[in-house]
């Protein structure tokens, strides 16, 4: 339900309807399964990472990293055959980045799922801060399949010709996407962001979807900066463990009955040393999958953004006409209500002859009826806005409340397994001790 | 000097048990603590009452509840005792618990309850219950030193405690020295010859000990010590003794890493529980911004909290049983090698005397004299306590180094089960949620 604006007035949004889809949903969240028709007809994988070298814009030598898209049909397999062999393409992060910019500025109102990051951040001292490190290379590999089977699933960005186009048309694409030319509308969209205004009657619903994003952005930020800290602390008392691996070999040296178990239990110790390295690697999925919601919230915020700039727009526009219709008013009662220079000079110098009202009044009302149409323009727009962005929304919300919640039981797998192994090595160890 | 009667169990040689007599079958034999002890402190065998120590009236401890205390530290140590004292002839029970405060206007200390439970008829009673503090302790263990050179004196743990640093008082602190008081005793008590000197018999059962009577042995001996070690040259250790020399370095030295070793790790694991614990508080702070998150956040919040709970137990237990025990063993070695010092000594004694003694029989023919002799037999019976007491010594710390280490691993087992069960608390709960959800959409 809208309520028409008065002169003042800011358009008041409603309730929107969920879609249909979102309903239709399964609880359990693994993308793939929500229907858009695209993953229905086609398997995405980002399969493999290569080092490549070339020349950049500068003519220096770099080198970089590709990775290769694989798209294949998703027909179940025939009996006793073999899977069809993928169409396949390699892109470098930069082209990723570009195709995310694309759909930054061409979808203002939708959530855009975010790339896994540029540089290694929140990394403990071990954990390699390079981009060539073949760890980050992997995981970043891992996120940007991600990146795309999130914009796969989609239900409105799926269906852009230009994604279709990033994973099917490796020379071409590039050409095609920049000739929409959205480029230009990135300057604009830079600067809206940047930009300082007050809307007047902000949308409640979307200045408490500021704070929360806000919120979890900070909240994101600092679990990731202490968890860092955890593992590094954790990677020290396992690792000073291998030194009674050390000493307990070198002690049954100058024992007889004692030597074997002691010399046994220590190979536990320098195994249980050596198991830090995987059980902190695997968690660092579980610190991809909260960083992943962190980038979320940049783009968030710039949906709230977005709708903010909109909602200025309007009220300027209803502020213009208001403007105007009451200089048409002062016109023609011929008072001056609002003080101007022009009044002031007509009230000093006499009166404007009957032709030029006249004319002035036409040219006003001329401009009344186009800032009507701009404020019928705005308010449409504010409304279609609203309407999209908020069922993106939703729809966000609830694939971050599932897909958080899958990542906190997965955590806490991986806990319960890092604990067997813990006892599996100090039960092993205890044997040998009692051997001795 | 031929040997008349036989002697007290250790000195012996290498008998086998089954030959060797029962101190107590000898009846007629009065018992001799050691062969170069003067008769001197016999009056130290009556329990001579000067008043200086406040002391329980030696009253039974309940006789059933003691015994079921001592009988299960009997099955643990059952292994290493079989080679000495099987269970079935062990005689003489002792336990130190119950740590009190006194307070008098010169100064505050602990005493504990020294409980005993004996049939040996050297001591009057069947039960007693006395009250020591560390002092006495000490006095004993120097008594013992002083009339049983010859042999291995279990070690006490460290005297002094520099005020301020360490709280003489709390809990963990007694807690700690009491254990160690406790095994000291129980040693000596397991001890085949140390267990019937007379100053351990006063020490059990005496009211009052008299302990100014101690320190003047205490010079006296000090003295007679001295003119040994003066008067002779070292000579070289035959190649067993050397052997046991070379082991207690090395042990020592290894001791010394796993303690460095041991204390690293508790600092490791004392950093980590820091951050830890603010890691669990920063999901609590999120779940404050959610709704259908909050739960399985403040879920999360909770496991971090039982991890951490369940590593401060770690670390403390680290502290106060493994770290103490270890450090004791290092005294332990110490102490051994002073033994092997002694012997040292009193090996050059005899063979400076026989040097001396062969010299002048070159020049005037006069026959060996018996103080050579008497040396002769010192060193023999000095040798063979030695080795005695090393083998017990050795197969107690093999058992001692089994229980501790065991339990080590035991900690740790027992640190990660309570850290599984914090998690898998979690998935249940997280799990739960999820069917009620499923259930709750189809609706």
């Amino acid at each position: 339900m809208m309520a028409e604006s008065g002169s003042s007035e800011v358009a008041v949004i409603g309730n929107v309807d969920l879609t249909s889809t979102e309903l239709e949903n399964n609880i359990i969240n693994t993308m793939v399964e929500r229907g858009t028709a695209l993953l229905r007809r086609m398997e995405i994988n980002v399969a493999e990472a290569e080092k490549r070298t070339g020349k950049n814009t500068v003519n220096m030598q770099e080198t970089y990293t590709v990775y290769l898209i694989e798209t294949r049909p998703a027909e179940t397999i025939a009996e006793g055959g073999t899977p069809a062999a993928p169409d396949t393409l390699w892109r470098r992060y930069s082209e990723f980045e570009l195709f995310r910019n694309y759909l930054l500025v061409t979808y203002p109102h939708i959530i855009i799922p975010p790339l896994p990051e540029k540089r290694a951040e929140f990394v403990w001292h071990k954990l390699s801060a390079d981009n060539l490190d073949p760890d980050f290379v992997e995981r970043r590999r891992v996120g940007l399949e991600n990146f795309l089977l999130r914009v796969a699933s989609h239900p409105v960005l799926s269906d852009d010709e230009m994604f279709l186009r990033f994973l099917t048309d490796e020379k071409r694409w590039k050409e095609a996407v920049l000739e929409t030319g959205f480029q230009d509308k990135v300057d604009s969209r830079l600067k809206s962001l940047s930009a300082m205004f007050r809307v007047k009657n902000p949308d409640k619903q979307f200045t408490a979807l500021k704070h929360y994003s806000d919120d979890l952005n900070t909240i994101i930020s600092q679990l990731l900066r202490v968890r860092a800290k955890v593992a590094d602390r954790l990677y020290g008392v396992y690792k000073v463990h291998g030194n009674y691996g050390r000493v307990f070999s070198e002690w049954s040296a100058i024992e007889k009955e004692m030597g074997d178990g002691l010399q046994s239990a220590g190979h536990h110790m320098d195994t249980y040393a050596a198991s830090i390295d995987d059980i902190l690697e695997e968690e660092e999925h579980y610190a991809d999958q909260l960083k992943e919601y962190l980038f979320y919230t940049d783009a968030v915020r710039s949906v709230c953004r977005k709708q903010d700039l909109i909602q200025y727009e309007l009220e300027m526009a209803v502020q213009d006409l208001s403007t105007k219709k009451q200089q048409k008013e002062e016109l023609t009662s011929g008072t001056v209500r609002i003080f101007s220079l022009k009044g002031m000079t007509t009230k000093l110098f006499g009166q404007e002859s009957q032709e030029q009202r006249e004319s002035k009044l036409e040219a006003l009302d001329l401009s009344i009826h186009e800032g009507e149409e701009a404020v019928n323009e705005k308010n449409r727009e504010c409304k279609e806005f609203l309407q999209t962005a908020w069922g993106d929304i939703e729809r966000f919300r609830e694939q971050k409340d599932n897909d958080l919640r899958e990542a906190l039981i997965s955590y806490a797998i991986m806990q319960i397994s890092m604990c067997k192994k813990g006892i599996q090595v100090w039960s092993n160890a205890k044997e040998c001790f009692n051997k001795m | 000097m031929s040997v008349a009667a036989p002697r007290g169990l250790a000195s012996s040689g290498q008998k086998p048990i089954a030959e060797v007599l029962h101190p107590l079958a000898a009846a007629e034999e009065p018992l001799s603590p050691g062969p170069d002890v003067t008769v001197d402190d016999g009056g130290d065998q009556e329990a001579v009452l000067t008043n200086g120590t406040p002391v329980e009236t030696s009253s039974p401890a309940s006789a059933s509840s003691l015994f079921n205390r001592l009988q299960l530290e009997d099955d643990l140590e059952a292994d290493a005792r079989d080679l000495y004292v099987s269970t079935e002839t062990r005689d003489l029970f002792v336990t130190v618990d119950d740590p009190k405060k006194h307070v008098s206007t010169m100064e505050t200390y602990i005493t504990y309850r020294v409980s005993t439970k004996t049939t040996r008829i050297e001591f009057d009673l069947p039960e007693y219950c006395v009250r020591r503090r560390y002092q006495d302790f000490d006095w004993l263990r120097i008594k013992l030193e002083d009339s049983q050179p010859t042999h291995l004196i279990p070690p006490l743990p460290e005297k002094f405690v520099m005020k301020g640093v360490v709280d003489r008082f709390s809990e963990e602190f007694v807690e700690t020295r009491m254990k160690a008081l406790d095994k000291f005793l129980k040693r000596v008590a397991d001890h085949p010859v140390l267990s019937f000197n007379p100053h351990l018999n006063a020490f059990l059962s005496a009211k009052d000990l008299n302990k100014r009577q101690g320190l003047a042995l205490l010079t006296k001996v000090g003295e007679s010590v001295k003119q040994v070690a003066g008067g002779y040259k070292l000579r070289p250790r035959p190649a067993e003794f050397c052997a046991m020399g070379e082991y207690l370095d090395t042990f020592s030295q290894k001791l010394g890493t796993i303690d460095r070793i041991a204390q690293r790790i508790i600092k490791e694991q004392s950093e980590y529980l820091t951050e830890l614990r603010e890691y669990g508080t920063v999901y609590s702070s999120w779940a404050g911004s959610e709704e259908e998150l909050r739960r399985p956040l403040e879920g999360v919040a909770s496991s971090v909290t039982t991890c951490c709970g369940a590593l401060e137990d770690l670390s403390e237990n680290m502290s106060q049983d493994f770290l103490p025990v270890l450090r004791e063993y290092v005294l332990y070695i110490e102490s051994m090698k002073n033994v092997l010092r002694k012997r040292d000594q009193s090996q050059a004694e005899y063979e400076g005397r026989l040097e001396a003694a062969v010299l002048r029989k070159q020049e005037d023919r006069t026959p060996l004299p018996l103080e050579v002799e008497k040396c002769q037999d010192k060193v023999e019976c000095f040798n063979a306590d030695l080795k005695a007491d090393w083998e017990r010594w050795q197969s107690n710390k093999r058992q001692d180094f089994k229980q501790l280490l065991t339990g080590m691993a035991d900690k740790n087992i027992n640190y990660y089960e309570k850290c599984q069960s914090g998690w898998e608390s979690l998935i249940t709960l997280l799990q739960d949620k999820q069917t009620e959800d499923k259930t709750s959409e189809t609706n």
